[in-house]
């Protein structure tokens, strides 16, 4: 992890405009691109038939909503991440947090099925802060050179409890409603069933406000604890805010693998490492891109079939798994030619 | 490394050396011929136990069919997957790195559902003909498997001592590559396919064509008599790339020919029960840990039988508690573990 924090307000970057212009733009085509064929004009001229106005305000902006914010949260969740554990490739689904929340939401379903969604989302919470502090306790013997045995052992600690959650949920017949949780899909949000999760704005700007401190945790214990920084309270609160908001999102929409791998390590190429600059961008970038592959999974198939209604659609979970492997892979191997 | 003791004979000067290279050697036997009754032991009672009453009824002869069928496939797929993940860790040269953890048979997921996506018309009958091709479908999706594979592979391990935990992460991240993609693919070809989707992730066994049984035979078959002319060359490869060259061993080109013959397995393996991540490792490392020796002639057959014993043992094990869907989720859970321990403890080489 190169830990180079600089701070000079650099003018004339393109980025912050650029970044807005793509947020913008992809939530209004997210809005509009689909099944309905309403335009931004009628929409905005208040030239709609009632019908389309409940379809949009009842399933498309909470569509739209919830993508721009499970993307920018996890993308927020994965930049934490990265930095209190120093390093590149750690992110919720590679750090057993995402299956740990999944475990949780099996035995919630088990123990209490008609508990209401706060407590479940409060015992994914729990468990997804198990899971994660396991993960901690794991790495620690590993040493922060050896890169990538940490994201090899949270991927396997994921799937040891991925596993754990499957044989109880196979023998309980909730196998279905635990893979609907562990990859994404936003074709069942509508409004109603998703607010919970503009919890995780709140968590987004805790993270923001608190980012001063966790980009000095990552320059490692000795130099922060040097630096008057109670290094342990800082990763814990970081670690926590993380897993927090990966257990949100796994609780509302699914998970979304990799993506938060992905996008800080694109940002850092792009605005560096210092956390309170980088910040929007990555929760700029990882909304842009989920809210995109949304797009693409909504209208895919209908392109495949012919047009033809019901065409079903692509989760947008195996959309951003494709991508994030993808970069996943050319990160390392590029790692490889350099080695 | 593991152990070496590829041609080491027992030091005659050394008292008591003899005797002593006797005894491990007994024992190796030993371990060998037990491994070979238990495994007789659990196919025979997973075989009897699922037979109806009446002997020659219709309900016995049917059940018959599918429970030997099913025994076959068991033994077939524990050769597969034994004598694959042994040969691929002789090559690579550890213990922890195995076909499966590398990705590849979601590579031979994908290849299938590449095929599918792009030669057959795209209707809901697809979704079927999806993880049993027949047995031209089978054959010409083996052909593919190998040559990308073996391709990929040797790009990838390329010779040099490349980082092995990099090598790991690189394999696990293409497995997720391949499986999203493979689902993508399903997806598009029809929603209903989803739950055919779902059984292809859990390994079972059922309706096992006859073709592609006498299919994956032979390939296992083929890959044994490979293994059988490499001999001792194999024995060789264990101490390393220079020793085995300096011994008169054709080091990439033995590393060639046992990649194809991995792909090979891997494809029949796949085609019978779907990917399954650990069991190799498993197999692997207990036949080791139980042999206290890295000779192809005891721990190739050794793996395989142990192979046949945790799946035939397990599904009756299962079967009793009424989950037996669930080994599969057992093995991963198991093997997670397995792989955590060996990642922590550094004993991957």
């Amino acid at each position: 992890m190169t830990t180079t924090v600089e701070r000079r307000p650099q003018r004339g970057s393109l980025w912050p405009v650029l970044g807005v212009v793509a947020l913008a733009l992809s939530l209004v085509a997210s809005v509009f691109v689909g099944a309905a064929d309403i335009t931004v004009w009628e929409a905005l001229t208040g030239g709609l038939t009632e019908a389309h106005r409940v379809y949009l305000v009842e399933a498309r902006l909470p569509r739209t909503a919830a993508a721009a914010l499970a993307g920018a949260s996890l993308a927020i969740a994965g930049l934490l991440m990265q930095l209190l554990t120093r390093n590149r490739f750690v992110e919720p689904s590679t750090a057993g947090t995402v299956e740990s929340a999944g475990l949780g939401l099996v035995m919630v379903a088990i123990i209490a099925p008609g508990a209401p969604i706060v407590l479940k989302m409060l015992v994914a919470l729990v468990f997804a802060l198990a899971g994660t502090a396991l993960f901690l306790a794991c790495i620690r013997r590993v040493p922060v050179s050896d890169s990538f045995v940490v994201p090899l052992v949270g991927i396997m600690l994921g799937s040891v409890i991925g596993a754990v959650a499957a044989f109880v949920a196979l023998s309980r017949d909730l196998l279905q409603m635990l893979n609907s949780w562990m990859l994404a899909d936003f074709s069942a949000v509508l409004a109603g069933r998703y607010e919970l999760l503009w919890l995780v704005a709140v968590l987004g700007g805790l993270a923001y406000i608190a980012a001063d401190r966790f980009t000095v945790a990552g320059l490692g214990e000795d130099v922060s604890t040097g630096l008057g920084l109670d290094h342990r309270t800082v990763v814990a609160a970081g670690m926590s805010i993380a897993a927090a908001v990966a257990a949100v999102v796994v609780v509302t929409v699914g998970a979304l693998p990799l993506l938060g791998l992905v996008v800080p390590n694109v940002v850092s190429r792009l605005v560096g490492d210092d956390a309170r600059r980088g910040l929007p961008f990555v929760a700029l970038l990882g909304a842009v891109t989920v809210l995109i592959s949304d797009m693409v999974g909504r209208a895919l198939p209908g392109f495949f079939a012919g047009g033809a209604p019901g065409a079903g659609e692509v989760p947008v979970g195996t959309i951003v798994g494709i991508l994030g492997g993808a970069v996943f892979l050319v990160m390392m191997l590029r790692g490889v030619r350099n080695a | 490394m593991p152990e070496i003791d590829v041609l080491v004979a027992p030091a005659a000067g050394v008292p008591g050396g003899r005797t002593r290279a006797n005894a491990d050697h007994r024992r190796r036997w030993i371990v060998t011929l037990v491994c070979f009754a238990v495994a007789v032991a659990a196919i025979a009672a997973l075989v009897l136990t699922g037979l109806p009453g009446t002997v020659g009824s219709k309900a016995w002869t049917y059940s018959l069919d599918r429970l030997s069928r099913h025994a076959v496939a068991i033994v077939l797929v524990s050769v597969a997957v034994g004598v694959s993940t042994v040969l691929f860790q002789t090559v690579t040269g550890n213990r922890i790195l195995t076909p499966a953890l590398m990705g590849f048979d979601s590579l031979y997921l994908l290849i299938q559902t590449t095929l599918v996506f792009f030669m057959v018309p795209r209707d809901a009958a697809v979704a079927g003909g999806l993880l049993s091709g027949g047995l031209s479908g089978f054959l010409g999706q083996t052909a593919i498997m190998v040559v990308a594979s073996t391709a990929l592979y040797l790009w990838l391990l390329g010779g040099r001592k490349s980082d092995i935990h990099l090598l790991l992460l690189v394999g696990v991240v293409f497995g997720v590559f391949f499986r999203s993609a493979s689902t993508f693919l399903q997806r598009l070809l029809d929603p209903a396919a989803y739950l055919q989707v779902q059984d292809a992730m859990f390994a079972s066994f059922r309706g096992v064509q006859l073709d592609v049984l006498l299919a994956c035979g032979l390939i296992v078959v083929a890959g044994l008599v490979v293994v059988a002319i490499l001999g001792r060359r194999l024995d060789v490869m264990l101490l390393g790339r220079d020793p085995a060259i300096a011994l008169g061993v054709n080091h990439r080109r033995v590393t060639i020919v046992v990649l194809v013959v991995v792909s090979f397995l891997v494809s029949a393996s796949t085609a019978l029960i779907g990917p399954v991540m650990f069991f190799g490792l498993i197999v692997a490392n207990a036949a080791y840990a139980l042999l206290g020796t890295t000779l192809h002639r005891f721990t190739l057959p050794v793996a395989s039988l142990l192979g046949v014993i945790a799946l035939a043992g397990g599904e009756m094990i299962l079967g009793t508690l009424g989950v037996e869907s669930a080994l599969s989720i057992v093995i991963e859970f198991a093997g997670g573990l397995l792989f955590l321990f060996l990642l922590l403890t550094n004993r991957a080489r």
